[in-house]
């Protein structure tokens, strides 16, 4: 059913409408063998909607998906035993044991008995679950039960895992421990679909998307997002300038010709500056302006840098035509 | 100086607001005190008054059709149904449709008019000593009535005798009028917020939403939930018929295991009840609201404390939309009066289709509510 050149999954004008409401809107994208994709956006922006249409949850008001080379459409019921899925609250029993949430979701997959024990076995020692078979998982840390819950989704060893908002309300430790893992199970051959908030995942992730209401705004690695000329205009650059009266700093490079923006990140400026400007005059106009500066460095712009910017194009051109 | 009521203004606002936005639990918590009042008001009538009726007029001829317009006159009796023999009779009453029956004998007619006491059998379904104590009073007053009239006219001896005779729960004791409805009311309270709260306890958890995305079918899902309640609620069944049967010595005149077969179209419907209401529900206060909003009418609207003929023409038709009506049928049925498959199967019917129809609207709901959402 699947050729090894075949997307893990190709998504082509989805659209879903509820009532007037048109929650997704011309949703194309393609997610290859082996991605870590990851699918920014803000909340109620259609991130959950189209995981459910990808999972054939939810029909498709017009538009093509294939899911693991399976019309979603057709045949949403074999896309569901090829994909795992882990939910942003961890799904799973309290009142059930690890093992037992375990042998659970192994039996709703259908797996012969024998085939669950090896299964859990690789499992339990992949994710490190070993001294907790027997605890409750209610009584497990957040890091802990999203382990279990990655666990049990991929119990039937699909090679496409969605995990929506994985991290969310997990101590940092356990957030780099699970990337560690996404990384591990990537080198394997399993293509994830990751939604998340944090621009820290969104960099880890060899593909990402940004939908912005319900439109996808981005589409590409994070190299090439960079990249992009709406992100990095003609004829500019970025700089991190690092200053020890950062709010004095800010208020005076506002005014001075050449810098076309700059926003506080922490102890320093972050600053797209036009290209005759170079690091030499920039810093005597600084000086100029009674702003002592510890360092001044060239950036490439973080991805929420390449969000920010793009999602203010797109609202522009929304605005255009009713202007 | 501190002011002790600070923040009052405030508080107050912020509760209206709460108050509006929860318009449902306002509503509910209106309402039902509302209802509870129509019912004891009007429902509650001492004077009982329309009691379902079998005559078996064996004379049939103009005397006896006199006497049977004026227990018709008297608003107590409704006839319902005329039977041409005793077995008719007494099945009539053993099923549950009626709750009195009259027979009156070939001779009666012959009886009156050669100045002769003639008798009438009157029979009584004690399972609702309240309908059987008025039933009585009524017949016997217009036997008395009867006489008189003719005793007057004609100066006869005693004219009209009626011999009531109380079939079931003779020395009316409470506890057999009332332990057998409280099973409809206890099952109902198992099955019903067990399953909606196990669905809804999933909602909250967001468990739910992850078996959506494997391959469990709804039916699967749906009937591997309901089998475990379904076990829960026929042992909470044999625990309330032991309790029933050695603590509070009811005696059990039918077949146990007809009522035990009989409870399932009846737990069907409940549980089918309760996967509605979780398809509504969202929190588990939510689902305990809902199902309160059945547990009340299966108490007041079933028959279970007051008698179904005493309520308003409203609430009687009501009472065929409640499924412990029927369940109730079946369990005074069987354990007061020995009723028996043929007796209590068109309950069960009903029961069934009720419950068909319940799950139909639930699956539905749950397909377009709450995979769909």
């Amino acid at each position: 059913m699947t050729s090894p050149d075949q997307p893990a999954i190709s998504a082509s004008h989805l659209v879903r409408r509820f009532g007037n409401f048109t929650a997704v809107n011309d949703v194309s994208f393609r997610v290859e063998k082996g991605e870590i994709f990851g699918f920014l956006g803000p909340n109620g922006s259609g991130k959950t909607t189209v995981i459910k249409m990808l999972t054939g949850l939810l029909p498709l008001s017009s538009g093509d998906a294939t899911v693991q080379g399976i019309d979603v459409r057709l045949d949403p019921e074999s896309v569901r035993e090829n994909i795992g899925y882990m939910s942003q609250n961890f799904s799973l029993y309290g009142d059930l044991t690890v093992s037992e949430n375990l042998i659970f979701y192994g039996r709703i997959y259908g797996l012969s008995s024998e085939r669950l024990r090896q299964r859990m076995d690789t499992i339990v020692q992949l994710n490190g679950l070993g001294p907790y078979l027997n605890r409750l998982s209610a009584q497990l840390s957040g890091g802990w039960k999203q382990r279990l819950a990655l666990g049990c989704a991929m119990l039937h060893e699909p090679t496409l895992i969605f995990l929506d908002e994985p991290t969310a309300g997990i101590d940092p430790v356990a957030r780099r421990q699970l990337w560690d893992l996404l990384f591990e199970l990537s080198a394997h051959g399993i293509t994830f679909f990751v939604t998340t908030h944090y621009m820290d995942e969104a960099e880890r992730c060899s593909h990402v998307a940004y939908i912005y209401f319900g439109k996808v705004i981005a589409d590409g690695t994070p190299e090439a997002l960079r990249e992009l000329p709406d992100v990095k205009p003609q004829g500019t650059y970025r700089v991190e300038i690092t200053a020890p009266h950062v709010t004095r700093a800010l208020r005076a490079a506002r005014t001075i010709p050449g810098i076309r923006s700059a926003t506080i990140y922490g102890q320093s400026i972050h600053a797209l500056i036009d290209d005759h400007l170079d690091l030499d005059r920039l810093r005597a106009q600084l000086l100029k302006n009674d702003v002592v500066v510890a360092e001044i460095r060239p950036l490439a712009p973080s991805l929420e840098d390449v969000f920010v910017e793009l999602t203010s194009i797109h609202l522009a051109a929304q605005e255009a035509p009713r202007a | 100086m501190l002011n002790p009521f600070r923040g009052f203004g405030a508080v107050f606002y912020k509760e209206t607001l709460h108050v509006r936005r929860d318009f449902g639990t306002l509503f509910f918590s209106l309402i039902i005190p509302i209802l509870q009042m129509f019912l004891l008001g009007y429902g509650i009538d001492t004077n009982i008054r329309q009691i379902n009726t079998v005559v078996y007029n064996a004379d049939g001829r103009r005397e006896s059709r006199e006497l049977l317009d004026r227990f018709r006159n008297s608003d107590t009796f409704h006839m319902v149904r005329f039977v041409n023999n005793d077995r008719d009779l007494n099945d009539a009453i053993i099923s549950g449709r009626c709750r009195v029956g009259f027979k009156i004998p070939v001779d009666y007619s012959d009886k009156l008019i050669h100045q002769m006491p003639a008798q009438v059998l009157v029979l009584i379904d004690g399972s609702d000593s309240s309908v059987a104590g008025q039933a009585i009073n009524v017949s016997t007053a217009i036997g008395l009535d009867e006489s008189l009239r003719r005793v007057l006219v004609n100066d006869t001896s005693f004219a009209v005798d009626m011999r009531p005779k109380i079939l079931f729960n003779p020395d009316s004791r409470s506890p057999n009028f009332f332990l057998p409805g409280l099973t409809a009311v206890l099952l109902l309270n198992v099955t019903t917020f067990l399953t909606a709260f196990s669905i809804v306890r999933e909602k909250e958890r967001g468990t739910l939403e992850q078996l959506f995305v494997t391959p469990v079918r709804p039916m699967g899902l749906l009937l591997g939930k309901l089998l475990p309640y379904l076990g829960i609620g026929f042992f909470e069944l044999s625990m309330i018929l032991t309790a029933m049967r050695f603590l509070f010595r009811v005696p059990i005149h039918g077949s146990v295991f007809l009522l035990a077969f009989l409870s399932l179209p009846y737990i069907f419907v409940s549980l089918s009840l309760g996967i509605l209401i979780s398809s509504k529900a969202t929190t588990q206060a939510q689902a305990m609201q809902l199902a309160f909003l059945t547990i009340l009418p299966s108490i007041f609207f079933s028959g279970y404390i007051f008698p179904r003929e005493t309520m308003p023409k409203f609430f009687f038709i009501l009472s065929y939309f409640v499924p412990a009506t029927y369940f109730i049928n079946i369990t005074r049925g069987i354990i007061l009066r020995g009723a028996g498959w043929t007796h209590l199967w068109s309950d069960a019917l009903v029961l069934f289709f009720m419950g068909t129809l319940l799950l139909i609207i639930a699956a539905r709901r749950f397909h377009n509510k709450v995979i769909m959402a």
